[in-house]
């Protein structure tokens, strides 16, 4: 056995690979959170300018691929909702019934002033914040964000998942 | 076999199986934002076409009419937000025509530079985001590093990729730098080489001439009735541009031809697009060698420029907003009337309706969209053709949901 932990070559804290038997040794927490943290899958789902700067940010200059991030057409495969752009009042049971149909875990990003807050549309048409109707996690500030903005946003969502217990807890 | 549109309301006719309704959007990676299309099929073929617009209203005309001209221009940046700069102009032009402000020479070339470069940022995300719908992956990549430059050059010129508002009542914000100029020429020099690049990407892919030849084939009058403008205008034969038919900021000066397509089809308007690419390149030549020195500022311009221009300070160095407002409401140059002034913006004519009331605000303002008209369209164009087509044409109208909905 301790002939084996020397032949084990560590990829991070805790996470191991063992040569020649294509396996990784690692605690189930973290390898999870190890998966999911690298296969981010956001949602195609582009609501107004910020959805140009996120979609720079998958564009070859910022290359979002390269984290594991690829944006999925449905909602049913994908476990991200980037909110990029102004929520109004008539979007909002869309942007919910989206949100609904993606399976857990999912994890939403406000992407920009308007989807944080409202921005400089208090008007009569826009909803004042995501968080109002989604349990938001990452907020990027910003009219819009620059694509590393974007960029720093999900690696903040990165971390979180990387920090996240039990939530598989039936499994185990 | 086409229906009235009311019919969409009731439900199909029973025994007729084929026939069905899908709601395309507003969730749809292909409608360009948040654009809902309610159809009526028969198998793949559209019988109605409606479009459903409003899912991104954010009461831009409402919130005109509380704040002062000069506070308006931020919001002209999230209209057409793909081309923020020529809204800006646009905004700018109509307000000076309804106040009488004089724009200095210099400010004027560098309006129609940005108006260049925002057109043919707008143009290379129209081809990325149509190629793509149509199946084109790779264009997407190739105009987006282009893009990416022109983007960098707006934020080095302003602080800002999207939403700049560069321009102010008389003038522009700030000057350009040598650096700024010789990013500016290096780019222009290897951009033609860039546009047959893209175009050795798709001009001879099979898939795309099938795609977009005699696909959405609009004719001269029936484009005239749709008032289709801008390119989707063009590629049908009709020569109006107002560039060149009714002359703003320094394009009376610039030397550039207006691409005309003939077959009015998807592909006429590509090919539309693609030469305004390199007639912009080349009018943004003509400002890099033409740009006259002087101010950047007109001197009879409002006061609520910041920061304060050369030889006339503001008399608050950061007022408040009350104060802001008041000095404008101070000026006699605010008078009664209405104006409407149109530009050229990448996605067609864009024009400014202003009702003034010497209040220093609007009492009311209207936006004429290109998009709202284009998407108008839609409902005509998409009319007994199939699903796949009706992507391309959405695509090929080019549309952008912001300045639709407003």
């Amino acid at each position: 056995m301790g002939k084996m932990n020397n032949n084990l070559v560590r990829i991070e804290e805790g996470v191991s690979f063992i040569p020649g038997a294509s396996a990784i040794v690692a605690p189930l927490n973290k390898l999870i959170n190890w998966g999911r943290a690298g296969s981010i899958w956001p949602a195609t789902f582009g609501l107004a300018c910020c959805a140009i700067e996120m979609m720079a940010a998958g564009a070859a200059t910022n290359d979002l691929d390269r984290f594991g991030i690829i944006f999925r057409a449905s909602p049913r495969q994908a476990d991200c909702l980037i909110l990029a752009g102004t929520i109004t009042k008539k979007m909002a049971p869309v942007v919910r019934r989206v949100f609904d149909q993606m399976p857990e875990p999912r994890y939403v990003i406000a992407m920009g002033s308007c989807a944080c807050t409202g921005g400089l549309f208090d008007t009569y048409a826009v909803v004042q914040g995501a968080d109002e109707f989604l349990p938001v996690d990452v907020y990027i500030p910003g009219c819009p964000p620059r694509p590393e903005a974007l960029l720093e946003g999900l690696m903040k969502l990165q971390e979180k998942i990387m920090q996240e217990q039990g939530r598989w807890s039936q499994f185990v | 076999m086409t229906t009235e549109a009311a019919t969409l309301d009731l439900p199909v006719a029973q025994g007729d199986e084929d026939r069905y309704r899908l709601r395309l959007g507003p969730q749809h990676p292909a409608t360009h934002g948040v654009l809902r299309v309610d159809l009526e099929l028969d198998g793949e073929t559209i019988l109605d076409c409606v479009p459903q617009v409003g899912y991104l209203h954010r009461g831009f005309e409402k919130l005109a009419e509380h704040r002062t001209y000069a506070q308006n221009l931020v919001l002209t940046d999230r209209l057409d937000y793909i081309a923020a700069m020529a809204n800006n102009v646009g905004y700018c032009e109509a307000v000076e025509k309804l106040l009488a402000i004089e724009v200095p020479e210099r400010a004027q070339f560098l309006r129609v530079m940005v108006c260049e470069m925002s057109r043919i940022s707008s143009h290379l995300l129209w081809l990325a985001t149509h190629a793509l719908d149509i199946g084109a992956m790779t264009v997407f990549l190739y105009c987006f590093r282009e893009r990416e430059v022109l983007l960098e050059l707006f934020a080095e010129l302003c602080g800002a990729r999207l939403t700049t508002t560069y321009t102010r009542l008389g003038g522009v914000r700030q000057d350009v730098s040598h650096a700024i100029m010789m990013k500016l020429e290096r780019f222009v020099d290897a951009f033609p080489a860039c546009i047959e690049e893209y175009e050795t990407l798709i001009d001879t892919n099979r898939i795309w001439l099938k795609r977009t030849i005699g696909v959405g084939r609009v004719s001269a009058e029936k484009a005239v009735d749709l008032c289709l403008t801008g390119a989707s205008l063009r590629g049908s034969g009709v020569d109006y541009d107002i560039r060149k038919h009714r002359p703003y900021a320094a394009y009376d000066q610039m030397e550039f031809e207006i691409p005309l397509g003939e077959t009015g089809d998807t592909y006429a308007r590509y090919r539309c697009r693609m030469e305004e690419l390199r007639q912009s390149n080349y009018i943004l030549k003509q400002c890099i060698e033409k740009l006259p020195p002087g101010p950047i500022l007109g001197s009879d311009a409002p006061d609520l420029v910041m920061p304060a221009k050369p030889g006339r300070k503001v008399e608050v160095e950061t007022p408040a907003r009350s104060d802001l407002i008041k000095l404008i409401e101070d000026r006699d140059v605010y008078m009664e009337g209405d104006v409407y002034v149109a530009t050229e913006v990448p996605k067609g004519e864009l024009g400014f309706y202003f009702i003034s009331d010497s209040m220093g605000r609007p009492y009311r303002m209207h936006i004429r969209s290109p998009s709202f008209l284009h998407i108008g369209a839609l409902a005509s164009l998409g009319r007994g053709v199939m699903i796949a087509d009706l992507i391309a044409i959405i695509g090929t109208l080019d549309v952008v949901l912001g300045e639709c909905d407003r």
